[in-house]
């Protein structure tokens, strides 16, 4: 094996394996998607967040528009505080509301931002003033079983 | 009977001090790897050859098999899939699957058992035929010139090597869930850009496999270097390579894992 | 004397663990001369070049080379020696996964800075002196038993080393293999100015050849003297052992309990 041929082999061992790694960086995980250019801050608080995860996705009319990165109890208003990175390119209004919904009927949570008509706009590190809880099925279908039992000796 | 007993407590006695002693040994001998790479690191073309050897020699058998178990992932996900109406999510299976475990973990195995094995024989029979001592009489460090390039061979070789396995094997479930049995493709790709995160499942499964190959080339050079130099030594130094690379990558495997996927 | 020395050891004892190899040897190799050192199997002979070339340290005594302590040598004092040795192993020891060539130039290459022409004719002029040139592209696996220890021997002069040792050159040679490498140790010692120092048990070529000779057995010097001396010699260990025979001071048995008292109690063993 003389050295020119050697180096030949070796280089495109290399350049094979680098342009797998960026198959799987670019194809197979969505870099892009993960890391906004630029991103501020926003905070929510909920009463339950049901199985909303960090690195859960933030929408918005259904497009992605950031990513839950901390989740943590507070611990005086016995409340979750969910904080959330939102791309730089898009803005919403003060009196936005943020609600925990969850894709199709067992899919994973995330958060839909639905937009209100305030002039002022959400700045980094403020809090959303109106947000609704996940739906916990369990509650759910107490409510439901509930105002069965209630309605029941009124309708005879 | 007393005897019987402490004669077994005896042995067991000695066998944990040999163990403990090669132990030391190999950790000294990593420190002296370390210590002298700079010496074999300022003749380059020594690593490289033995990257070619140990990585470009085991390409073919790493994307052989990536391609078999990608397309096996693709077909037994598929049929648990489609029982819960959700074989849109076959894509996210097979690429989590491969870049999390099976890309790094059986890659280390093959590599173990293709190149590791290759490096103690190689090793052990040049200090059978008294090849490293004539070295290191020679003043030619055997340790510098001859196991430090294959250590690092090893290390470079294997995320390059676990990182191709996974890319075909992705592609194989591609072959075989899209092209054969029909899931949308836009579902199958989409899904897993969803899912896979380039940090948390590319990268640690790099990380991982850097981890593995580093593992698996120290216990394939040490074993070599630590050969009885008899045909008989050799041997039984390539299957405790073989056997103890397959233990190392697990175990590490489940510290790893651990560590990066706590609680998400 | 210690100018016209090259190695100097003195009271030097070596041991295995608890088990002694060398008891106390006393030699000297003077420079230019070719001294051979000889004994039967498994006497120390090889654990005195191991020692010499400062890949085992003596549990006692003084070991000079050049008038330097070689057990207190550093690492970098011993590699700087080593590079002025030359050394020949038993089985030639070539590295088998490259050329003939190559392995003669390998030393050129890791200890010297001279153009890829320059080695290319010094490895040529090696492998001339000794008779392979024209099988320079060969790989160790293609070559016989004698020619792999004439490469082994080029390999070992590559560097015109000051003292060139042997060990056990003439091993599972044939007569003419045996003859052709005495006459090379000879003439390479002379036309070089080196020292040779040769270990061996095959004492008909070695007296041929030897300038000075030490018999070695148990780890203790019994005998020795110039060739002529050791032929002439009435001892009865250097009698058996240059004229081969079977039973002498060196028995042929190794020490064991009469035959009787084993075949009646050791049977249980078998």
């Amino acid at each position: 094996m003389n050295r020119k041929s050697l180096d030949l082999w070796v280089g495109f061992f290399v350049a094979v394996g680098f342009f797998a790694v960026l198959f799987l960086a670019l194809r197979v995980g969505n870099v892009s998607s993960a890391n906004f250019a630029e991103t501020y801050r926003l905070i929510a608080k909920f009463d339950n967040i049901g199985g909303l995860k960090v690195r859960g996705p933030v929408k918005s009319a259904g497009v992605v528009v950031g990513r839950v990165t901390e989740i943590h109890f507070d611990s005086q208003n016995y409340e979750a505080l969910v904080t959330m990175m939102i791309d730089g390119r898009y803005r919403f209004p003060k009196d936005t509301f943020a609600s925990i919904l969850t894709a199709g009927l067992l899919g994973e949570q995330y958060i839909g931002l639905d937009a209100g008509g305030d002039e002022k706009m959400l700045q980094s590190g403020d809090t959303f003033a109106r947000t609704q809880s996940a739906v916990v099925l369990e509650k759910l279908i107490g409510q439901f079983l509930f105002s069965k039992a209630s309605e029941t000796p009124g309708g005879k | 009977m007393l005897e019987t007993a402490l004669e077994a407590i005896r042995s067991i006695g000695h066998r944990v001090n040999d163990a403990l002693q090669t132990l030391g040994f190999a950790a000294r001998f990593l420190a002296m790897i370390l210590l002298y790479s700079g010496q074999s690191f300022r003749r380059l073309r020594l690593t490289i050859r033995e990257v070619y050897f140990s990585g470009f020699q085991s390409l073919l058998i790493i994307l052989v098999s990536g391609l078999f178990i990608g397309m096996v992932l693709g077909m037994q996900g598929y049929e648990t899939l489609q029982r819960y109406g959700s074989s849109e999510a076959l894509g996210v299976l097979v690429a989590l699957s491969l870049t999390r475990e099976l890309g790094p973990v059986v890659s280390a195995l093959l590599f173990a058992s293709r190149a590791g094995s290759s490096i103690t024989a190689e090793i052990g029979l040049m200090k059978a035929t008294e090849q490293l001592t004539a070295m290191d009489m020679m003043a030619v460090n055997p340790i510098a010139r001859v196991v430090a390039p294959r250590f690092w061979g090893g290390v470079v070789s294997m995320p390059l090597l676990a990182a191709m396995f996974s890319a075909v094997g992705v592609f194989g479930g591609y072959l075989v869930g899209v092209v054969l049995i029909g899931v949308d493709e836009g579902a199958f790709w989409s899904q897993m850009q969803g899912s896979v995160d380039f940090y948390l499942d590319v990268w640690n499964g790099i990380v991982k496999s850097f981890v593995f190959g580093a593992a698996v080339s120290l216990i394939a050079v040490f074993e070599g270097y630590d050969a009885v130099p008899t045909a008989e030594g050799v041997s039984s130094s390539i299957k405790r390579t073989v056997v103890y690379s397959a233990l190392a990558i697990l175990a590490l495997d489940l510290v790893l894992t651990s560590f990066m996927f706590r609680g998400i | 004397m210690s100018a016209e020395c090259l190695v100097r050891i003195t009271g030097v004892s070596f041991a295995y663990d608890d088990r002694p190899i060398l008891g106390g040897i006393d030699m000297e190799i003077p420079r230019g001369k070719l001294v051979a050192i000889m004994g039967n199997s498994g006497c120390g002979k090889t654990t005195l070049l191991r020692l010499i070339g400062g890949q085992l340290k003596p549990t006692g005594g003084e070991l000079l080379v050049d008038g330097q302590s070689v057990p207190r040598m550093t690492h970098d004092e011993l590699y700087a020696m080593r590079r002025r040795m030359g050394m020949l192993f038993q089985f030639g020891a070539l590295f088998t996964d490259i050329s003939v060539f190559d392995n003669v130039a390998y030393l050129m290459r890791e200890h010297t800075d001279l153009p890829e022409e320059m080695i290319r004719d010094m490895v040529l002029m090696k492998l001339n002196a000794v008779g392979l040139r024209g099988a320079h592209r060969l790989m160790p696996a293609e070559l016989s038993g004698g020619m792999a220890r004439r490469v082994a021997l080029a390999r070992a002069i590559a560097l015109d080393p000051m003292l060139i040792m042997y060990d056990e050159p003439f091993a599972g040679l044939d007569p003419i293999s045996m003859g052709v490498i005495g006459q090379l140790i000879r003439k390479l010692n002379d036309a070089l100015g080196a020292t040779t120092l040769l270990v061996t048990h095959d004492v008909q070529e070695a007296l041929l050849i030897a300038d000075y000779v030490y018999f070695v057995s148990d780890g203790q010097i019994v005998a020795q003297g110039t060739p002529e001396d050791i032929r002439a010699s009435t001892d009865p260990f250097v009698h058996q052992f240059v004229f081969g025979e079977a039973d002498g001071p060196v028995h042929f048995h190794y020490p064991a309990v009469p035959f009787e008292e084993e075949s009646m109690s050791g049977m249980g063993h078998a």
